[in-house]
């Protein structure tokens, strides 16, 4: 299971660098820099979540929070009713780039977080299972650097899906490859969605992908982050942005809230 | 093969360093006991060859090295990794390493004779001084510069601190570690030849001390042609142990 629930979240550090010039600041503290105020969220269980913003404005600090990379200023993070504060393989990260260990085979990357499988059989069996999975066999004992940026990809969603984690967070999954690349990986990442049914959270700025992919879509804006639209999206499945009208209109809505105000 | 530019050239360099020594040795007006000229240093370097001499103090040289170099690694990279990953460590020992460090091991002779006597044991100290401050540095700077998402990525699947240490940071550090030690074994080989021209009745610094007394610049120059030449294969096989393949796939990713 994976129900998220996001209660007054809120993010602000104090930028020690402003201290000397700031002539607001008397009292020499240095700047409170707010990333986003009050976040109040709720996904519910194999939800695919795509949350879109622009740079800066704090997406990838909410998504590190909700991992345990990061802690909140105030507020909490239920999943499944319990609060989480720390990192666990219930909840697994899919970073933006580079996350598998370099030194490591994709077999031995996969086998990272099953350590608590103690038959050695049922072990392989998983790593095996995972690895056709996100169809890496015959590479399971390349090294990452010996792979595609697509086949990194794969093999990073490989290992974090191996340890049957309840929701997976994913870090703006598809920068770094070309075009052709990330449509793929994203038609992946959806069929993998629908025959797994675990709650994923994307963070990403590509708003096409977030109308094709998202049951859920929340638009953030810039610093101190808002939430400034968030919806359900229940258009049928695989989606065509051309060919739905329902989407175009939301996309010219998006990008309106994002302040680009004519899109060809 | 053999003759491809990258072994003709070298070569080539070789043949011409040689030949102007020759040149010196004609012209110079020096005489043989000053200047040893290419063929009198090689009639002597097969004489100390044959005689067993070359081979038994290369063998002295290389003995002390080897375990004063070995003992530097093996506290110096665990220190190092400490040093890298507990704050707490690193501001208790970090200042004093950077204080001992600019210290010449050379400077520590007098004290290493008077605690170890006379024998391997004070050049194999030296040794070991000059090899454990070099490795202590470059790993904790190693370890310090690992890039944050891997622990995230271990703490993300619940690796406990022995899997943080031999999963995560040893083998991310292993090529500055191993560049680091294909640089100090170079110093521990320019420290043992000093080393070894007091204290002990051995090894290729001694052999030049001892040719010096004894106004043999022939047996001098091939002391330090093999000198050169030893150290030139450590160099090597240091080279080819960062050529391994995890540690080459560690590094392309870098």
């Amino acid at each position: 299971m994976g129900r998220i629930k996001i209660e007054g979240l809120s993010k602000s550090y104090v930028n020690k660098r402003s201290k000397r010039r700031d002539p607001h600041d008397p009292e020499k503290k240095g700047a409170v820099i707010k990333v986003f105020d009050d976040i109040n969220l709720e996904f519910d269980d194999g939800e695919m979540v795509c949350i879109l913003g622009p740079s800066g404005c704090g997406k990838s600090t909410l998504l590190r929070i909700m991992a345990g990379f990061d802690q909140a200023s105030s507020g909490r993070i239920l999943i499944d009713g319990e609060e989480t504060v720390k990192t666990s393989p219930d909840h697994v990260f899919v970073f933006q780039q580079n996350g598998l260990l370099p030194w490591m085979t994709v077999w031995q990357n996969v086998e990272l977080g099953l350590g608590h499988i103690d038959d050695e059989a049922e072990k392989t069996e998983t790593i095996q299972e995972y690895i056709d999975m996100v169809e890496l066999d015959g590479f399971e004992h390349h090294y990452p650097s010996q792979l595609s940026g697509g086949m990194q990809r794969r093999a990073e969603l490989g290992r974090a899906l191996a340890v049957n984690p309840d929701v997976l967070y994913m870090d703006e999954p598809f920068t770094g490859l070309d075009y052709l690349t990330h449509l793929k990986i994203r038609e992946e990442v959806i069929n993998m969605h629908s025959f797994i049914g675990k709650t994923m959270v994307m963070v990403t700025h590509f708003i096409d992908d977030a109308l094709i992919m998202a049951d859920r879509i929340i638009v953030m804006n810039e610093r101190p982050a808002k939430i400034m639209m968030q919806r359900k999206l229940d258009f049928s499945r695989p989606r065509n942005i051309e060919k739905e009208p329902g989407l175009r209109e939301l996309r010219d809505e998006v990008f309106m809230m994002l302040g680009v105000s004519y899109v060809a | 093969m053999i003759f491809q530019k990258k072994f003709l050239y070298p070569v080539f360099s070789f043949v011409v360093i040689v030949l102007l020594w020759q040149l010196v040795v004609l012209y110079s007006g020096w005489s043989e006991q000053v200047f040893p000229g290419p063929e009198a240093v090689l009639n002597s370097f097969f004489e100390l060859l044959m005689n067993g001499a070359l081979f038994n103090h290369s063998v002295a040289s290389l003995y002390r090295v080897t375990i004063g170099f070995y003992l530097g690694a093996f506290f110096g990279i665990p220190l190092g990794i400490v040093i890298g990953r507990v704050e707490t460590i690193k501001l208790l020992v970090n200042p004093v390493i950077q204080f001992l460090r600019p210290i010449s091991p050379l400077a520590w002779i007098p004290l290493a004779m008077l605690w170890f006597g006379i024998g391997d044991q004070p050049a194999i100290f030296l040794i070991f001084l000059s090899s454990f401050f070099p490795i202590v540095v470059a790993t904790a700077i190693a370890v310090a510069s690992i890039n944050p998402i891997y622990f995230q990525v271990a703490s993300n699947f619940n690796l406990s601190r022995i899997e943080m240490i031999t999963k995560i940071v040893v083998p991310a550090i292993v090529p500055e570690v191993v560049t680091a030690l294909r640089l100090t074994i170079a110093i521990a080989w320019l420290v043992v030849v000093a080393a070894e021209m007091i204290a002990v009745q051995s090894g290729l610094g001694y052999l030049i001390l001892d040719s010096r007394n004894a106004l043999r610049m022939d047996y001098v120059m091939v002391a330090m042609i093999v000198i050169g030449i030893i150290g030139l294969i450590l160099d090597i096989i240091m080279y080819k142990l960062g050529r391994l393949e995890p540690i080459v796939a560690s590094m392309e990713h870098n």
